[in-house]
């Protein structure tokens, strides 16, 4: 791993070629984390690959979290490895919600079908062009990271600029909402027995 | 009906396989375009046993997401416990006791070979080798009897802790587990004396599957499909986790990349495994299984009746759970099928707000495409088998 001066050496050198586009670094537990501009997430990337000395070619790992109350509100996290020394840097986008100023977005699978007792007459969650955050995708310069974006668009409803596929990978394609999302109830989902449907559906 | 345009030879199909397909491994999908007997197009689609474990880990404390996180690779449980346990460790800053590092690598190494064995039963059994699976799952039943006596389950033993395991392994299981490693070298050279030189093994599997090391690297692909394609890449020799830095094995790799390259570096793998629990065994170190901080491991069921201190913090551990600060870590480990990442969030509060797991099988399905395209059905079922998915892993 880089050690915190190493990592102020690339973020130095990353400001050169890039300038703006290391917002922040950070050196927890004794893992090396860049914070970058999501507008110049590419060329970041493309850089800590290609540039002479760094060789971080391998991408170990692309996931999101929900950072949830703090602004901005997600992260798309790279895991970079350069094989040849052993050492692993991550990269952080922070992405803010567009849609923060709006009602709680991501509870719409909780309102698919009417199940339960109080079942009201259905309201259809609204339909409306649901304003998600964006970044670009990087899986031309890495591909594998073709399925684990489409993994991340799936459960926090982040957009991948560029994805030759971006389609929901793990739930069903008709899924509503997005449960990664830490204002999605867990247990949220209507369990769909017979039971259920025989007697309040 | 004489007029009928359809050629059946030339045109291409749209074919599902699967989900339900006993060569599918799991409740895999695989939508393929078929000339003739000719891939030309695959798609796999997965998601059918997708649980939300990593939802479910949201809302429960740090202790008891490892039954959960288990139950996503079922065949190397010990491994998603350990990356899971690890990264926690991490986070709190958590040093485990040697002892507790051996056990450990001697778990993790026999869960391997458990892994490693029904990989090699169930292929062989797709590529007609019915006799393999019974071989090969009468070995696999010794582990399981050895995970039983030393944790009291056979599968999803719950074994690892946060600081250490859960208890010392009994008395008599050291001789049970030396029985079993003296048998087990002998019992692999078994199995490659009736597959090595059978003619329908090796016609199906040699020259079959190839990706270039390069490509494979670019999809991210980890573990023995890496090794066979000539890349000597393993964490176990990369990163210093547990005892594997005292330990001397060997990584094996293959040279062309194709699938019988595939079998051979599992079955070598199996070998490098016994030498490791048997160096592990020789050097077991004495002392405490699992750490002594009371913040974070509970204290010794004798200490309850005689000690305050013990009471509330057994009383603290079992009802909230212990407070992490917050901060985040990915910690990887090597398991039967590559790199296994775990990412946790800590938010300050007792429960975690994400575990991620990075399983090898979601990442190296990608270069599935790659195996079978232009050819025949048959090879693309050889190359699923030694690609060696597991859905439960995959769909997560």
């Amino acid at each position: 791993m880089p050690d915190a001066p190493g990592l102020e050496l690339i973020r130095g050198e990353i400001e050169q070629d890039h300038p703006g586009a290391v917002l922040d670094t950070s050196f927890d537990r004794d893992q090396p984390a860049l914070i970058v501009d999501p507008a110049q997430i590419l060329a970041v990337l493309a850089w800590l690959r290609d540039a002479p000395g760094q060789g971080y070619r391998f991408l170990s790992s692309l996931h999101a979290a929900d950072y949830l109350p703090a602004e901005p509100r997600f992260a798309v996290h790279y895991e970079l490895l350069n094989r040849d020394r052993v050492e692993r840097v991550r990269v952080k986008a922070m992405l803010e919600d567009p849609s923060a100023a709006g009602p709680v977005a991501g509870v719409g699978g909780a309102l698919r079908a009417g199940h339960g007792p109080s079942s009201t007459p259905p309201t259809p969650a609204p339909p409306t062009e649901e304003e998600l955050p964006e970044i670009d995708s990087c899986v031309e310069l890495f591909p594998t990271a073709e399925f684990q974006e489409r993994e991340v668009y799936d459960f926090f409803g982040i957009v991948f600029r560029g994805h030759p596929d971006l389609t929901r990978i793990l739930l069903p394609e008709d899924y509503v909402g997005w449960p990664q999302r830490r204002d999605f109830p867990v247990g949220g989902e209507p369990v769909t027995f017979t039971y259920n449907e025989r007697n309040y559906g | 009906m004489a007029e009928a345009s359809v050629d059946t030879q030339t045109e291409v199909m749209t074919i599902n396989i699967g989900p339900h397909h006993p060569a599918t491994h799991g409740v895999l999908r695989l939508v393929v375009d078929l000339e003739g007997e000719v891939v030309r197009d695959l798609k796999p689609v997965i998601g059918y046993v997708h649980t939300g474990i990593e939802k479910s880990c949201e809302d429960k404390s740090y202790w008891k997401v490892i039954p959960f996180v288990e139950r996503m690779d079922y065949v190397s449980y010990f491994f998603q416990m350990e990356v899971y346990c690890g990264a926690v460790e991490r986070l709190v800053g958590l040093e485990i006791p040697p002892r507790a590092k051996y056990l450990r690598t001697i778990f993790l190494e026999l869960n391997r070979i458990h892994s490693h064995l029904v990989w090699l039963g169930t292929t062989a059994l797709d590529l007609g080798a019915v006799s393999m699976l019974w071989y090969c799952f009468r070995e696999r039943d010794r582990i399981l009897d050895l995970f039983e006596m030393a944790t009291g389950q056979r599968m999803h033993t719950r074994y690892f802790q946060v600081g250490g395991v859960i208890e010392d392994i009994p008395r008599g299981f050291e001789a049970k587990l030396r029985g079993f490693i003296a048998d087990m070298p002998i019992r692999v050279g078994q199995y490659q004396d009736l597959l090595d030189r059978n003619e329908v093994f090796l016609s199906r599997t040699k020259g079959t599957g190839i990706v270039s090391r390069e490509r494979l690297l670019e999809l991210g692909v980890t573990g023995p499909l890496l090794r066979a394609a000539g890349e000597p890449w393993d964490l176990r020799k990369a990163f210093d986790y547990l005892a594997y830095p005292e330990m001397d094995f060997k990584v094996p790799v293959g040279t062309v990349g194709d699938n019988y390259d595939r079998y051979r570096v599992r079955v070598a793998e199996m070998v490098e495994s016994v030498r490791i629990i048997e160096q592990a065994l020789d050097g077991l170190p004495e002392g405490p299984f699992i750490a002594d901080d009371r913040k974070y491991v509970l204290p010794p069921r004798s200490e309850l009746s005689t000690s305050m201190e013990s009471l509330i913090h057994h009383f603290k551990l079992v009802t909230e759970g212990y407070r992490v600060d917050a901060g985040e870590v990915y910690y990887a480990i090597e398991s039967p099928r590559g790199e296994l990442g775990c990412f946790v969030l800590a938010d300050g509060s007792s429960k975690p707000a994400r575990v991620h797991i990075r399983d090898a099988s979601f990442v190296n399905l990608q270069a599935f495409k790659d195996m079978s395209l232009d050819s025949y059905v048959a090879d693309m079922i050889c190359s699923l088998g030694m690609l060696d998915p597991i859905l439960g892993g995959v769909d997560r």
